[in-house]
């Protein structure tokens, strides 16, 4: 082909490096300054559902201390929470921020293939947020309906937000799937097609394994909940009838009559359980190159892991309906869905499997990325065996809506993902910036976290046990919860406020690292991956120097014997370890 | 070394099955085609479960409605000067000329390979107009229903769901199709100001892709909602 375009340009003539504050900061279409600006609006929206969830606990734990908390905040709280932080926190780090940054530097390119696409992709993230924070100012307040949106109540008049602040929240959400879809072909072709000479599929680093496959996820669920926002969008506008069964409504029959309210709760779960796996993949994938990175190990079962990957990203959309045991459908559904379920612990286990034995006889050096990576494991085991009490009908039906339910998926899907999350900002950090971070603060900000997760959702199964129903503004006819849970609720509100002011120390120590600390280095962890040897750090545009790598090993060389370092970079030329001893040995 | 310097390459010897295997083991590409391509399957992809949901939701509600479904062969029937209504006859003509257009733009990806640049633009052209014409046969057809009381919310004949369904399904097709024309005349300029005669002319290929997509999902959209 005659035509070839930025990712692959070997010719550093041809890059036209930008030159204007604009083009090279704000309108950049450069994949590092992109995924920065991703990652700075994520956690800034991150910080906001942080705080929500702060007011709500405070709530909980000390009801009616807070005059303005009433009723309908405290659900437009929740609601609120619950979507930023699985779409518009998680989602957008994971992939905008961890993908946009490390596909082209990990793939040997220097960029995404369509940059200006890329760069789009951001701008309307940026819409999406700012549309979804302006429903914090409508009449009736943002939407409260909790953050699956469940028609019709989303809908009626008497939820709180459900005119202005849904109609917004489903506006932004439709603006995030278009950024997502802009962004996720960006990826998604990246990797297949424009990897560096050498870099073959099974080469790459397992993070990109994550990320493809937790893109590909994406740009097959989210047409789901586009589909599912448009028509719930008519719904409210227009009036027609797509989710809204006949009733009764303030005393008068509805005139919407004779729609499926539980086809809204299928199209959005079958969005919303390969959304758990968008967070989740991403989030394997990197703990998997900062255990082995600090470990000093070859990830176990490389293969094994790469296909854990897609067979958890297959079977993730065939699970969606154990979400609605208790939602009225044939109960001939849940055996096949309960099975399903049941059936995708098993590559989930097998990646636990083959973290802990990277770790066994590990040179381990116990450093902040490190400890974050393994509080990740603690984390994820846990929520992953509260997981097969729920994926089973039988004993889904009780903890259905109590807080069980809630520890659950905070363990699974918002404490581990951010685990990793923060393993993968201090790990990536001294590339980024070319700065270390301060390893002390890194290190009390962990334990902080750590334990203070613990000391929230531990409790919150004791809860979920008593029949402590979630959701809920304040216990009223609750006969059957013992006063007790009171001290509980109370003691979980401390521990939160805790571990929300912990991170704190996160900003203390990435901000002033800017300036204080020494010098990284290009390659601070002895890491084998590609973007570690780039020539500049943080890498400039262009990423490569006049000349793109060339691969010649696997992403996993460490330690190998009688080689001089206990590290190979994938483009040092030379026998590949794996092929000629690891396969040998372990297979 | 040598072995894993021809690894390093990466360049495919081998066709057929063999050259395969080989591009997904060890090529750096994974699919022997452009970006641009490879990025217009992902998307039609990503389409295809839009109005898959689009339809699934129109299937249920079809079914979870109480009120009895409106006869299309009688709703979408036309009469010519005084003849008996004809059912279907506007949205058959639709549909051909859409499908039409499909093999106008098939010959439009022919000609833009033999580097027949006239030809191509001629029949870009074409493709363009025939979806127009799709679209203006659509909003004939849509101004109809609004004449005789169909809103999204209610219908003079039965179950509400039937005019929200139809707006919505036969809208988003519609704005696909405009979306098409718009990128196929875009594309056809670019063509015709010779943008394209260094780097090829797969770009023709890339936006028949998209419209015969479009095509496609007519026929469903024509098979679910008007025949059954």
């Amino acid at each position: 082909m005659a035509y070839v375009p930025l990712a692959d340009q070997d010719d550093p003539h041809a890059l036209h490096d930008p030159h204007s504050f604009i083009t090279k900061y704000v309108w950049s279409q450069d994949h590092k300054v992109i995924a920065i600006q991703y990652g700075g609006t994520a956690i800034f929206v991150g910080l906001i559902a942080l705080g929500l969830s702060i007011l709500m606990r405070l709530q909980l734990g000390f009801p009616d201390s807070i005059s303005w908390i009433d009723p309908a905040f405290y659900y437009q709280a929740v609601t609120m929470h619950g979507m930023i932080m699985v779409v518009y926190l998680l989602t957008a780090l994971f992939l905008g921020g961890f993908g946009n940054y490390l596909i082209p530097l990990m793939c040997g390119t220097r960029d995404m293939v369509f940059p200006f696409l890329n760069m789009l992709s951001f701008w309307f993230y940026l819409l999406s947020v700012i549309i979804l924070l302006a429903s914090f100012f409508v009449t009736g307040g943002p939407a409260g309906a909790g953050w699956t949106l469940y028609a019709p109540q989303s809908i009626t008049a008497g939820t709180p937000g459900s005119g202005g602040g849904m109609l917004l929240m489903l506006i932004s959400l439709a603006v995030f799937i278009v950024a997502f879809t802009m962004g996720g072909l960006n990826y998604v072709t990246t990797i297949l097609q424009a990897r560096t000479r050498g870099m073959t599929l099974m080469r790459m680093p397992l993070s990109i394994w994550g990320i493809f496959t937790a893109t590909v996820l994406g740009l097959f669920a989210f047409p789901a909940l586009l589909v599912s926002a448009i028509m719930l969008g008519f719904d409210l506008v227009l009036g027609t009838s797509f989710f809204m069964p006949a009733m009764m409504q303030l005393g008068e029959q509805s005139t919407q009559d004779g729609g499926s309210p539980i086809l809204f709760q299928h199209l959005f779960w079958f969005f919303g359980h390969p959304e758990v796996y968008i967070v989740a993949l991403p989030a394997f994938g990197l703990v998997s190159d900062v255990i082995a990175t600090h470990a000093r190990k070859n990830i176990f079962g490389y293969r094994m892991m790469v296909w854990a990957i897609i067979a958890i990203g297959g079977l993730s959309f065939l699970v969606w309906a154990h979400h609605m045991y208790v939602s009225g459908m044939n109960p001939y559904f849940g055996f096949f869905f309960a099975t399903t379920t049941l059936i995708i612990a098993v590559p989930t286990a097998l990646k636990v499997y083959n973290w802990v034995l990277t770790l066994w006889q590990g040179n381990i050096r116990l450093n902040t990325p490190m400890l974050f990576a393994i509080g990740f494991i603690f984390t994820f085991v846990h929520g992953g065996l509260t997981g097969l009490f729920l994926g089973n009908v039988i004993i889904d039906v009780p903890l259905a809506d109590t807080y069980f339910v809630v520890a659950h998926f905070h363990m699974v899907m918002g404490v581990s993902p951010v685990l990793v999350l923060y393993a993968a900002l201090y790990h990536w950090y001294p590339k980024m910036t070319g700065r270390m971070y301060n390893e002390t603060m890194g290190k009390v900000h962990f334990w902080c976290t750590f334990l203070g997760t613990y000391a929230i959702y531990l409790p919150m199964h004791y809860l979920g046990f008593l029949g402590v129903p979630r959701r809920y503004y304040e216990m009223g006819n609750t006969d059957f919860v013992p006063a007790t849970a009171q001290a509980l609720n109370a003691n979980i509100t401390i521990a939160a406020i805790f571990v929300a002011t912990a991170q704190v120390l996160f900003f203390i120590n990435i901000f002033m690292s800017l300036r204080k600390e020494k010098d990284a280095g290009g390659n601070p962890w002895g890491a084998t991956t590609l973007e570690w040897q780039t020539p500049d750090t943080p890498p400039k545009h262009g990423n490569w120097g006049p000349e793109l790598p060339t691969v010649y090993r696997w992403a996993y060389d460490y330690s190998v014997p009688g080689a001089k370092q206990d590290f190979i970079p994938q483009n040092e030329p030379g026998e590949e370890y794996e092929k000629t001893f690891h396969t040998r040995g372990h297979s | 070394m040598s072995q894993s310097e021809a690894v390093a390459n990466g360049s495919p010897t081998a066709g057929g099955m063999t050259g395969f295997v080989q591009d997904w083991k060890s090529d750096k590409q994974t699919y022997q085609v452009p970006w641009g391509k490879a990025m217009m399957w992902i998307f039609l992809v990503s389409d295809t479960f839009i109005f898959s949901c689009f339809l699934v939701g129109y299937m249920t509600v079809r079914i979870s409605t109480a009120d009895p479904w409106p006869l299309a062969t009688e709703v979408f029937a036309l009469s010519f000067f005084g003849s008996d209504p004809i059912p279907l006859i506007l949205i058959a003509i639709m549909t051909f000329v859409l499908i039409t257009s499909s093999g106008t733009m098939a010959l439009a990806v022919n000609f833009g390979y033999r580097r027949d640049k006239r030809k191509t633009v001629m029949f870009m052209l074409f493709t363009a107009a025939l979806g127009a014409t799709f679209v203006g046969m659509q909003a004939y057809e849509w101004s109809k229903l609004i004449g005789y009381g169909v809103r999204p919310w209610s219908n003079p004949w039965g179950a509400e769901q039937f005019g929200s369904v139809f707006y919505m399904i036969t809208g988003f097709h519609g704005l696909h199709v405009s979306a098409g024309v718009i990128y196929l005349l875009i594309i056809a300029r670019k063509v015709a100001r010779g943008d394209y005669d260094k780097k090829g002319y797969e770009i023709v290929e890339i936006t028949g892709l998209y419209w015969h997509f479009v095509d496609l999902v007519w026929v469903f959209i024509f098979a679910f909602f008007y025949l059954l």
